[in-house]
C-alpha cells in the first residue's frame, strides 16, 4: 500500500521537474536501444558463425601427426647425457592412422556420435584443356552428410551418388563455373603419385565460400586412396561428438589416449573465438559508458528534487514518514526514470532492429549479398531492461540516502 | 466525521528534567532541566521571549529531537531508547503537528495534502480516506476548497488544511508552533477558535508556542520559557 503513496509523492516531484526529467529518460533510453541493436548484431553474428563453424565440420578432426616429434632412442636411453648429437633428424613414421576402422567403429558405437575415416590430399583437376588444383577429400558419404553441410549445399546432384556411381567427383560452383565441368561430365584427376584418373562429376555444392567452392572436391576414400597410391590409409578422422561444447575436452583425451593430433572445432578457431570475447568486451564498455552518462543525469535530477525539496522532506518525517520511506520516495524516482527509459530505449532498439534487418552488403570472401543475422532473443531485451534499472537505482541512491538523512528540526527552525 | 478523540486520563505527554544542548564547537543549551506534565485533554500555550527555547522545547515533546539528558513521556510510557523508526510510528499515530508556516506539499491538491498522513498509516481505504479528508476539511470549513492547489489558497486557509492535515490520524496531541504567527488578525482568531474547540469539543491535548497574548487568553494553562527554563506555569480559570 505505501507504495502508492511514494509513487504518487515521486512521480509528482518528478512532472514538476519534466524537462530534466525527459533528457535523464532520453539517456537512459539512448543506452538501452544502442545496446539493444549493437548486441543482436554482434550476438547475432556470433551465434550464426559458430552454428556455422560447429555444423559445417567435424567438431573433432584427428590427424596422422604429433605434436611433439617423437624422441629419438638415444634420447630416451640417455636423457642427461653430455655428448650432443647434431644432425639428428626426426624418425619418420609411416604416415597415416593406424587401425582406423576400429577406432571408427569403437568411436560410432558411443551413443550420438559420428565418426568418419578420411584421406586427404591435393589433386588436379583437368577438364577441356583447363587445369586447376584441388584439396581433395575422400569420405563415406553417408557419414560425411552427417558431419557437414556439404549434402545440405548441393545445388546439383547428390552426394550420395558418389556411392553409386563409379569413379564419381562432387565439386565447387566455382570450379565447375571455371572449368566449364557440369553436372554428368567426365574430367581427370590428376595426383602427385602420378595417378590419373577419369572421373564423373555427380554433384556440385555451392556453400558461399569462395575458397571451398573453387578449391574443395569430394569422392570416396578409396578412390582417394587409389588415386594418392595410399592403399589402406587413412589421415584423418572426423568426428561428430552430441555437445559440441564438450569437443574440446574430448578431443584432449582421444589425443591422450592414441598420440594423434585431435583438433577440436574450438582449437582451430581460438582465434576467432578469442576476437569474440574482445568485440563483446568493446560492446559493453560502449553501452557501460552511455549508462554512466545517463546515470549522472539520473544522479544530477534527484539531487536537485531532492535539495529543493528539504522542506517537504522534513514535513513528511514530522508528520511519521520514516528514514526509510523517505529514501524509498526517491529510489522510487530512480526507478521510475529507470522503467520510462528502459520502456522508450526497447522503442528506440525496435527501431533499430527493424532498420538493421532492411541492410544488405557484400562480404568480402562470401559469393552471396549478405544481411545482418540480427539475435532478437528475449535476453538482449532483457540485458538492457537490467542494466537502465541498475543504472537508475545506483544513480538514484547516494541523493536518496542523503534526503533520509535530513533532520526535520533543522529545516523546521531554519524556514523562516 | 471527523471523529471525536477517544478520552485518555491522566498525564498524557510529560517532561522529565529535560535538557537538550546542542553539540556545536561552542554547545549551546537550548532548554535546561524542563519538568512539565500535560493531562489529557488540557490546552496549553507556551510563550516567552524570542530565543527561549519555546520552539525547542516544542520539537522535544513532539519527538522529532531527543533530549541531551531527561526523557519525555507519551501516555505515561517513556520514548528514551526508541529507535528513529519507533519515533515515526508515534508521531504518525499519536502527534499532530502544525507550523507557523503550512509546509503544504505544492505538487499536491488540498485533499491530497490532508490524506497523506493517514495514507501513510494505511489503515483507511482510498474511499474512506477521501471521505475523512473531505469531513476535516468541512470541519474547518473549507471543503469547498478540496481541489485546489495550495497556492491558489490564502493564508488563512493554508493554515487550516494543515490544521486538518494534522488530525488525519485522529491524534491525540496536537503541538503547534506560533500557528497564527503568520495571519492577520481575523485569521488568527479564527485558527484560535479552531484550536479551543478542538480542546473543549474534542477532549483533544493541544500545546501551543504563541507570541499572542489573545491566543495565551484562550488557553487554559500557561507555561512561560525564560533562557530555556519554565519560570512560570499558570492556570486560568474557567
Ligand atoms: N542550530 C542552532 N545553532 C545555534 N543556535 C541555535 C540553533 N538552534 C537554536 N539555537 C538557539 O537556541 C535558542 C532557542 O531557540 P528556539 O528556536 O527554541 O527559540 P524560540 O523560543 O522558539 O524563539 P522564537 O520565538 O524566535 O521562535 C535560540 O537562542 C537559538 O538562537
Ligand atoms: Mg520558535
Amino acid at each position: 500500500m505505501f507504495w502508492r503513496v511514494a509513487f504518487s509523492i515521486a512521480a509528482s516531484q518528478l512532472t514538476h521537474r519534466r524537462r530534466q526529467t525527459v533528457v535523464s529518460v532520453l539517456g537512459v533510453a539512448l543506452g538501452v536501444g544502442f545496446f539493444i541493436g549493437v548486441s543482436s548484431i554482434m550476438s547475432g553474428s556470433e551465434k550464426d558463425f559458430v552454428d556455422r563453424l560447429v555444423n559445417s565440420a567435424p567438431h573433432i578432426t584427428v590427424k596422422d601427426e604429433f605434436r611433439d616429434p617423437a624422441k629419438q632412442p638415444v634420447f630416451i636411453r640417455f636423457p642427461k647425457a653430455a655428448v650432443k648429437l647434431e644432425n639428428v633428424k626426426p624418425r619418420e613414421y609411416l604416415r597415416g592412422i593406424k587401425n582406423y576402422g576400429e577406432k571408427v567403429d569403437e568411436l560410432s558405437q558411443r551413443p550420438g556420435y559420428v565418426a568418419e575415416a578420411a584421406l586427404t590430399g591435393q589433386a588436379i583437376v583437368r577438364y577441356a584443356n583447363k587445369d586447376m588444383s584441388a584439396s581433395l577429400i575422400g569420405i563415406d558419404p553417408e557419414k560425411e552428410k552427417l558431419l557437414t553441410r556439404v549434402a545440405e549445399d548441393m545445388r546439383e546432384g547428390r552426394l550420395e551418388r558418389l556411392r553409386t556411381a563409379s569413379d564419381g567427383i562432387v565439386i565447387g560452383s566455382g570450379m565447375s563455373t571455371r572449368l566449364s565441368l557440369k553436372l554428368g561430365d567426365l574430367a581427370s584427376v590428376v595426383s602427385p603419385a602420378g595417378q590419373v584418373k577419369r572421373m564423373k562429376v555427380v554433384g556440385i555444392f555451392h556453400t558461399g565460400n569462395l575458397m571451398l567452392d573453387y578449391g574443395q572436391i569430394y569422392m570416396l576414400l578409396k578412390d582417394a586412396q587409389v588415386l594418392l597410391d595410399k592403399p589402406f590409409i587413412a589421415n584423418q578422422l572426423r568426428i561428430k561428438v552430441p555437445d559440441p561444447n564438450a569437443a574440446e575436452g574430448i578431443a584432449a583425451a582421444l589425443e591422450a589416449r592414441w598420440g594423434y593430433r585431435s583438433e577440436s572445432w574450438q582449437e582451430v578457431n581460438r582465434d576467432i573465438l578469442g576476437l569474440f570475447i574482445i568485440r563483446n568486451a568493446i560492446m559493453y564498455s560502449i553501452v557501460s559508458a552511455i549508462m554512466i552518462v545517463a546515470s549522472f543525469g539520473i544522479f544530477n535530477i534527484i539531487s536537485t528534487v531532492v535539495l529543493e525539496k528539504r522542506r517537504d522532506i522534513a514535513i513528511l518525517m514530522s508528520m511519521g514518514f520514516r528514514e526509510a520511506d523517505i529514501q524509498y520516495i526517491f529510489l522510487m524516482q530512480g526507478f521510475i526514470v529507470g522503467v520510462l527509459g528502459m520502456l522508450m530505449g526497447w522503442a528506440i532498439g525496435w527501431g533499430i532492429l527493424a532498420i538493421l534487418g532492411q541492410v544488405e552488403f557484400t562480404v568480402p570472401g562470401m559469393a552471396d549479398r549478405q544481411g545482418f543475422v540480427l539475435d532478437k532473443s528475449f535476453q538482449q531485451w532483457a540485458i538492457g531492461g537490467v542494466f537502465s534499472l541498475v543504472a537508475a537505482i545506483g544513480a538514484a541512491w547516494i541523493p536518496a540516502r542523503k534526503a533520509s538523512q535530513v533532520h526535520p528540526v533543522d529545516i523546521i527552525r531554519g524556514a523562516v | 466525521m471527523t471523529g471525536a478523540a477517544r478520552p485518555e486520563e491522566g498525564v498524557l505527554v510529560e517532561a522529565r528534567h529535560v535538557t537538550r544542548i546542542l553539540d556545536l564547537a561552542v554547545p549551546v543549551r537550548l532548554v535546561h532541566d524542563i519538568e512539565l506534565k500535560v493531562e489529557s485533554g488540557e490546552f496549553v500555550t507556551i510563550t516567552g521571549p524570542s530565543g527561549s527555547g519555546k520552539s525547542s522545547l516544542l520539537y522535544l515533546l513532539g519527538l522529532l529531537d531527543v533530549p541531551s539528558e531527561g526523557e519525555v513521556l507519551i501516555g505515561g510510557k517513556t520514548t528514551a531508547g526508541l529507535s528513529s523508526n519507533e519515533l515515526a510510528a508515534l508521531r504518525l499515530s499519536r502527534l499532530g503537528f502544525v507550523f507557523q508556516f503550512h509546509f503544504l506539499l505544492p505538487e499536491f491538491s488540498v485533499l491530497h495534502n490532508v490524506m497523506l498522513p493517514m495514507q501513510r498509516l494505511g489503515r483507511l481505504s482510498e474511499r474512506e480516506l477521501t471521505e475523512r479528508g473531505m469531513a476535516l476539511l468541512d470541519r474547518l470549513g473549507i471543503a469547498d476548497q478540496a481541489e485546489k492547489m495550495p497556492d491558489q489558497l490564502s493564508g488563512g486557509q493554508r493554515q487550516r488544511v494543515a490544521i486538518a492535515r494534522s488530525l488525519g490520524n485522529d491524534p491525540h496531541i496536537i503541538l503547534a508552533d506560533e500557528p497564527t504567527g503568520n495571519l492577520d488578525t481575523k485569521n488568527s482568531e479564527v485558527v484560535r477558535d479552531i484550536f479551543r474547540r478542538l480542546a473543549e469539543e474534542e477532549g483533544r491535548t493541544i500545546i501551543a508556542v504563541t507570541h499572542e497574548p489573545a491566543f495565551a487568553e484562550a488557553a487554559m494553562r500557561n507555561v512561560h520559557l525564560v533562557d530555556g527554563e519554565i519560570v512560570s506555569d499558570t492556570r486560568h480559570p474557567d
